[in-house]
């Protein structure tokens, strides 16, 4: 127990100590905020159901955190750390493997939490956005978005034989669903044809759960996300748990 | 004394490759015991399978009188490992190197004693990829001893270290075996093997060609020592041959090599060189080594 509360504080350090990791989780929505909050401003607008756009920019936002931290950071973290051998010192200590991915684990779900905050912080502070939901279900939305997007991610760090597939593969895939489930750009403003295909992104998923539960919506609604999402936590956990490595 | 290690027909293949082919041996509480041969004879998947991070495919191990694959965690308690092919994070200092791995054990020493000891006391707050070779390898030495382990397993401790660095670490190893503890190493150089080991176990392709201390190792090998040294071109090699113990002697130029065995074979030469007058210079002689000890088992020199 001991261990595992260093190793997650030692972790989080260490972290916190790279300066790209840093500010692709924390700062990087943030000041994307800034920058469209600059140029479109929060005005209610019909497109956005009488919301302005940061007001469902802010939401949606997070999921751009979630599949950075979840399909770029974390699976290069994992690789690099098998192919350097840090992860086989880890083993010839009397630390439980499983000691080990939970310390992984609550380490990024923090560090996400993290650049959350941040982000929601700046939205309210800068543009007084609107907040609609009930605290418990959006963090409840949270967790099952990040944890999907972190057992997709374990998928990759598995399956990729060095850390640098590890990291072209995560970027491969994160990038487009960046820019395609509306986490970068408002799903409302996508052409037909590309929604015809993005809706099945699974980030798409988390955004609409997302920016749904954040303005009240019931999760009744999002019976298809909560599923597809349900789906990529139990397969890629299942598939990572299957091809996880030490060495 | 008892027996630290025990390990009886180990087997371990990878694929179509044998890596441990039937091995056998014992380590002895308090010996510094090591496990010499070229890359590749098995030296690391032993010691791997001995610390339990390697599953066997046959044969029985037994450490501190546990099994590493039942008893693994309990076993990892009491023993220290440098691995071969490891790192840590490169922005982890070295002081919560020590913080963290100790957090991991319930009985556990001071780390900055640790550090004292091993010359990293001014490097506490370096970060990993800032440390020199020779100090990653202390300080991975450090984070073996930190739990005040009984047996202390070492692998390939001084490959890439400059000659310097490799003699203090051979002390470091000498005073671990001071304070009680057992040491298995294993690594390629057989200089190290026969300066730092009690018992050294030779291993070529999976196997164990021979086992024993350095000096026995060397003396069955019944090989010849050498006396060289230069002399003018007038010496009479006859007579050499009359010292006691000469088997053969041999000429290029100046330099003339005395081969022979026995105690009383230097004397003799320098004796009969100086009766007959005859000045010589660089008279050394040269032993056998455990070098010899390899190439006679194997037919092969070590070096790669």
């Amino acid at each position: 127990m001991r261990g595992l509360l260093k190793l997650t504080l030692t972790q989080m350090k260490l972290y916190l100590r790279e300066p790209v990791a840093t500010f692709f989780t924390i700062f990087f929505a943030p000041l994307m905020l800034l920058l469209f909050g600059a140029i479109y401003g929060n005005e209610p607008s019909p497109l956005f159901g009488g919301r302005g756009s940061m007001d469902v920019s802010v939401p949606s936002y997070i999921g751009l955190i979630i599949v950075t931290v979840g399909l770029i950071g974390l699976p290069i973290g994992t690789a690099s750390a098998r192919e350097h051998g840090v992860l086989r010192r880890f083993r010839a200590t009397p630390l439980h493997p499983l000691a080990y991915i939970v310390s992984d684990i609550i380490n990024y779900l923090l560090m996400t939490v993290l650049g959350v905050l941040l982000l929601f912080l700046t939205g309210k502070l800068v543009f007084n956005v609107r907040f609609e939901g009930h605290l418990l279900s959006v963090l409840g939305g949270f967790l099952l978005g990040t944890l999907a997007f972190f057992a997709l991610g374990y998928l990759v760090a598995g399956l990729a034989p060095t850390a640098r597939t590890a990291q072209t593969v995560g970027m491969v895939l994160a990038y487009p669903m960046m820019f395609l489930s509306g986490a970068t750009i408002p799903w409302e403003i996508l052409p037909k044809g590309i929604k015809a295909f993005a809706q099945y992104i699974p980030l798409t998923y988390v955004v609409r759960l997302m920016r749904g539960l954040w303005f009240g919506d019931a999760w009744s609604q999002y019976g298809t996300e909560v599923a597809a999402l349900v789906g990529c936590l139990l397969v890629g956990g299942i598939v990572a748990a299957w091809t996880f490595r030490w060495e | 004394m008892g027996i630290a290690v025990e390990v009886a027909d180990l087997y371990k293949s990878y694929g179509s490759v044998r890596a441990v082919d039937g091995v056998s041996f014992t380590v002895e509480e308090g010996e510094i015991f090591g496990m010499v041969g070229p890359n590749g004879a098995g030296k690391t998947t032993t010691i791997e399978c001995v610390e339990g991070l390697r599953r066997p495919d046959r044969g029985t191990v037994r450490v501190l009188g546990l099994d590493p694959q039942r008893d693994g965690y309990e076993l990892r308690r009491r023993i220290g490992v440098q691995l071969q092919q490891t790192a840590l994070h490169p922005r982890l200092k070295v002081w919560e190197a020590l913080d963290l791995f100790g957090s991991f054990y319930p009985r556990r020493v001071d780390g900055n004693s640790l550090l004292e000891q091993l010359g990293l006391a001014d490097k506490r707050n370096a970060p990993f990829d800032k440390l020199s070779g020779g100090q990653k390898q202390r300080l991975f030495i450090a984070l073996a001893l930190i739990n005040d382990p009984e047996l202390v397993f070492l692998d390939e401790l001084t490959t890439g270290l400059d000659p310097q660095a490799r003699r203090a670490m051979w002390d470091l190893v000498r005073d671990v075996r001071n304070q009680g503890k057992t040491v298995f190493l294993t690594t390629h150089y057989m200089e190290e093997a026969e300066r730092l080991c009690d018992r050294v176990a030779i291993i070529d392709h999976g196997k164990i060609v021979a086992l024993d201390t350095p000096e026995n190792l060397i003396r069955s090998l019944g090989a010849e020592q050498r006396v060289v040294f230069s002399a003018d071109k007038r010496l009479d090699m006859g007579m050499l041959r009359q010292a006691p113990g000469v088997t053969r002697v041999e000429r290029v130029g100046e330099r003339v090599v005395v081969y022979g065995k026995g105690e009383g074979l230097v004397s003799g030469v320098i004796g009969l060189l100086e009766r007959a007058e005859v000045p010589f210079r660089d008279l050394r002689t040269e032993q056998p080594s455990l070098e010899d000890v390899f190439l006679a088992l194997t037919g092969r020199e070590m070096r790669e």
